[in-house]
């Protein structure tokens, strides 16, 4: 392969155990190094959205204003999009507060289980959306990878076959939710 | 075991089967190695046909079949596998994690859950339903067990054999649609329950994390089935 992949990784509302998985690549991450740029990620310091990504990797289900925001920008700037791990594909743990109004979240947060400074954000703190959701209900997902987190050797593979120039098969990626 | 000695012949894809006359087309199709995705159907309980992954086409007829209460006929032609109820069976599953909260990863029946075993059998990468978040009850008043009503399909398991097996009829359904409920007694607590004998039968035929030990961890909880058959092979086959 002659042109290195452009890739984005991308923490959205998750724990980063998907991103704390695809470390656990281990020595594996110098394969695939010297085959990608990374161009946006947790782990690197860029404002914006980066042009022209051959791949993104969404960690984490899309819980506010921020996370919109973000989706829709790299949805725009990527050729493939990759869910990763069960909150991006599910909204999995993130998405149990959607059986609350956003008002008894906000209460239960600042107010009730506050024990000094009792009082809403209204700056900084991105504003809820009215529910969590899995990525594929905002934009359009090409790879699905489901785990909470997924094994690191689901993650080479599905980005190994990337690499290749092939889909990943969904069979191979394990057990669903 | 059946009522007649008759014997029937009649084709599953394309393959000529015999049967003994009032056998279901499931029966038929298992002893043949044939597989048919089934959730609540359990060997030894009187099937339902609720939850209809086990819907198959038959020629000449326009609705399709639950194969687990259908009783196979003579000259039937029964196609189990085709696009058309492969999509419907993959929609299915859909629909139930849709239904309730499944949350699998903090679930005590993760990587032990038939939902989630069929969900991978059939190709499920994401539900392409709105997911509906209802929000649902965890009864944990009965001393040994619980139940997580988020997890739960409906799929009567736990009603029917707390009557048919137990005898004790603990387990029943309330409300219908998106309202339905498996309840204990009338719709009381499961701790304050007259009738349950805690003998644990629902718990282990229970396809989900919905009815389960306490005690178990994210994961834990794995299921024991295996009374079941023992039991009714004992008592001289039901069905």
């Amino acid at each position: 392969m002659s042109a290195k992949i452009r890739l984005a990784t991308v923490w959205l509302d998750g724990c980063s155990g998907c991103h704390m998985s695809m470390l656990d690549m281990d020595e594996r991450l110098l394969d695939i190094a010297d085959k990608i740029e990374l161009v946006s990620s947790p782990l690197m310091d860029v404002k914006g959205f980066p042009e022209n990504i051959d791949l993104t990797i969404i960690e984490g289900a899309i819980t506010n204003e921020e996370d919109l925001h973000k989706v829709l920008g790299f949805r725009k700037n990527t050729k493939l999009l990759m869910a990763l791990g069960d909150c991006a594909v599910t909204s999995n743990v993130p998405g149990m507060r959607n059986t609350f109004s956003i008002d008894e979240l906000r209460s239960r947060a600042y107010i009730e289980n506050a024990s000094a400074e009792q009082q809403m954000p209204d700056a900084v703190v991105p504003p809820l959306l009215s529910r969590t959701r899995p990525i594929h209900e905002v934009v359009n997902v090409d790879i699905y990878v489901p785990g909470c987190p997924p094994h690191a050797d689901i993650i080479f593979y599905a980005i190994s076959e990337l690499l290749a120039g092939r889909m990943p098969d969904p069979a191979q990626m394990g057990k669903f939710g | 075991m059946n009522e007649t000695n008759q014997i029937i012949t009649f084709k599953i894809n394309d393959l000529d089967v015999s049967a003994a006359a009032g056998q279901t087309i499931l029966d038929v199709a298992r002893e043949h190695g044939i597989g048919i995705p089934t959730l609540c159907f359990l060997k030894g309980l009187t099937p339902i046909g609720a939850c209809r992954l086990c819907l198959v086409e038959i020629k000449g007829q326009s609705k399709l079949l639950p194969a687990c209460v259908t009783r196979a006929a003579e000259g039937m032609e029964v196609i189990t596998h085709s696009p058309r109820l492969q999509e419907y069976r993959k929609t299915i599953i859909e629909l139930l994690f849709a239904e309730r909260n499944h949350v699998c990863a903090v679930c005590v029946s993760n990587n032990h859950c038939e939902l989630q075993d069929k969900a991978r059998a059939l190709g499920v990468t994401h539900i392409r339903v709105p997911y509906r978040y209802p929000r649902l009850q965890v009864d944990a008043s009965h001393m040994r067990f619980s139940a997580d009503h988020n997890r739960c399909i409906l799929c009567a398991r736990c009603v029917r054999v707390c009557d048919e097996i137990e005898g004790a009829h603990t387990w029943d359904v309330m409300g219908r649609g998106i309202d339905c409920r498996v309840i204990t007694d009338m719709n009381q607590p499961w701790g304050s329950s007259d009738t349950c004998t805690s003998c644990g039968k629902c718990v282990h035929v229970c396809p989900t994390g919905t009815l389960t030990e306490k005690g178990v961890a994210a994961a834990e909880m794995k299921k024991r089935g295996q009374f079941l058959p023992y039991l009714t092979a004992m008592r001289g086959t039901k069905s």
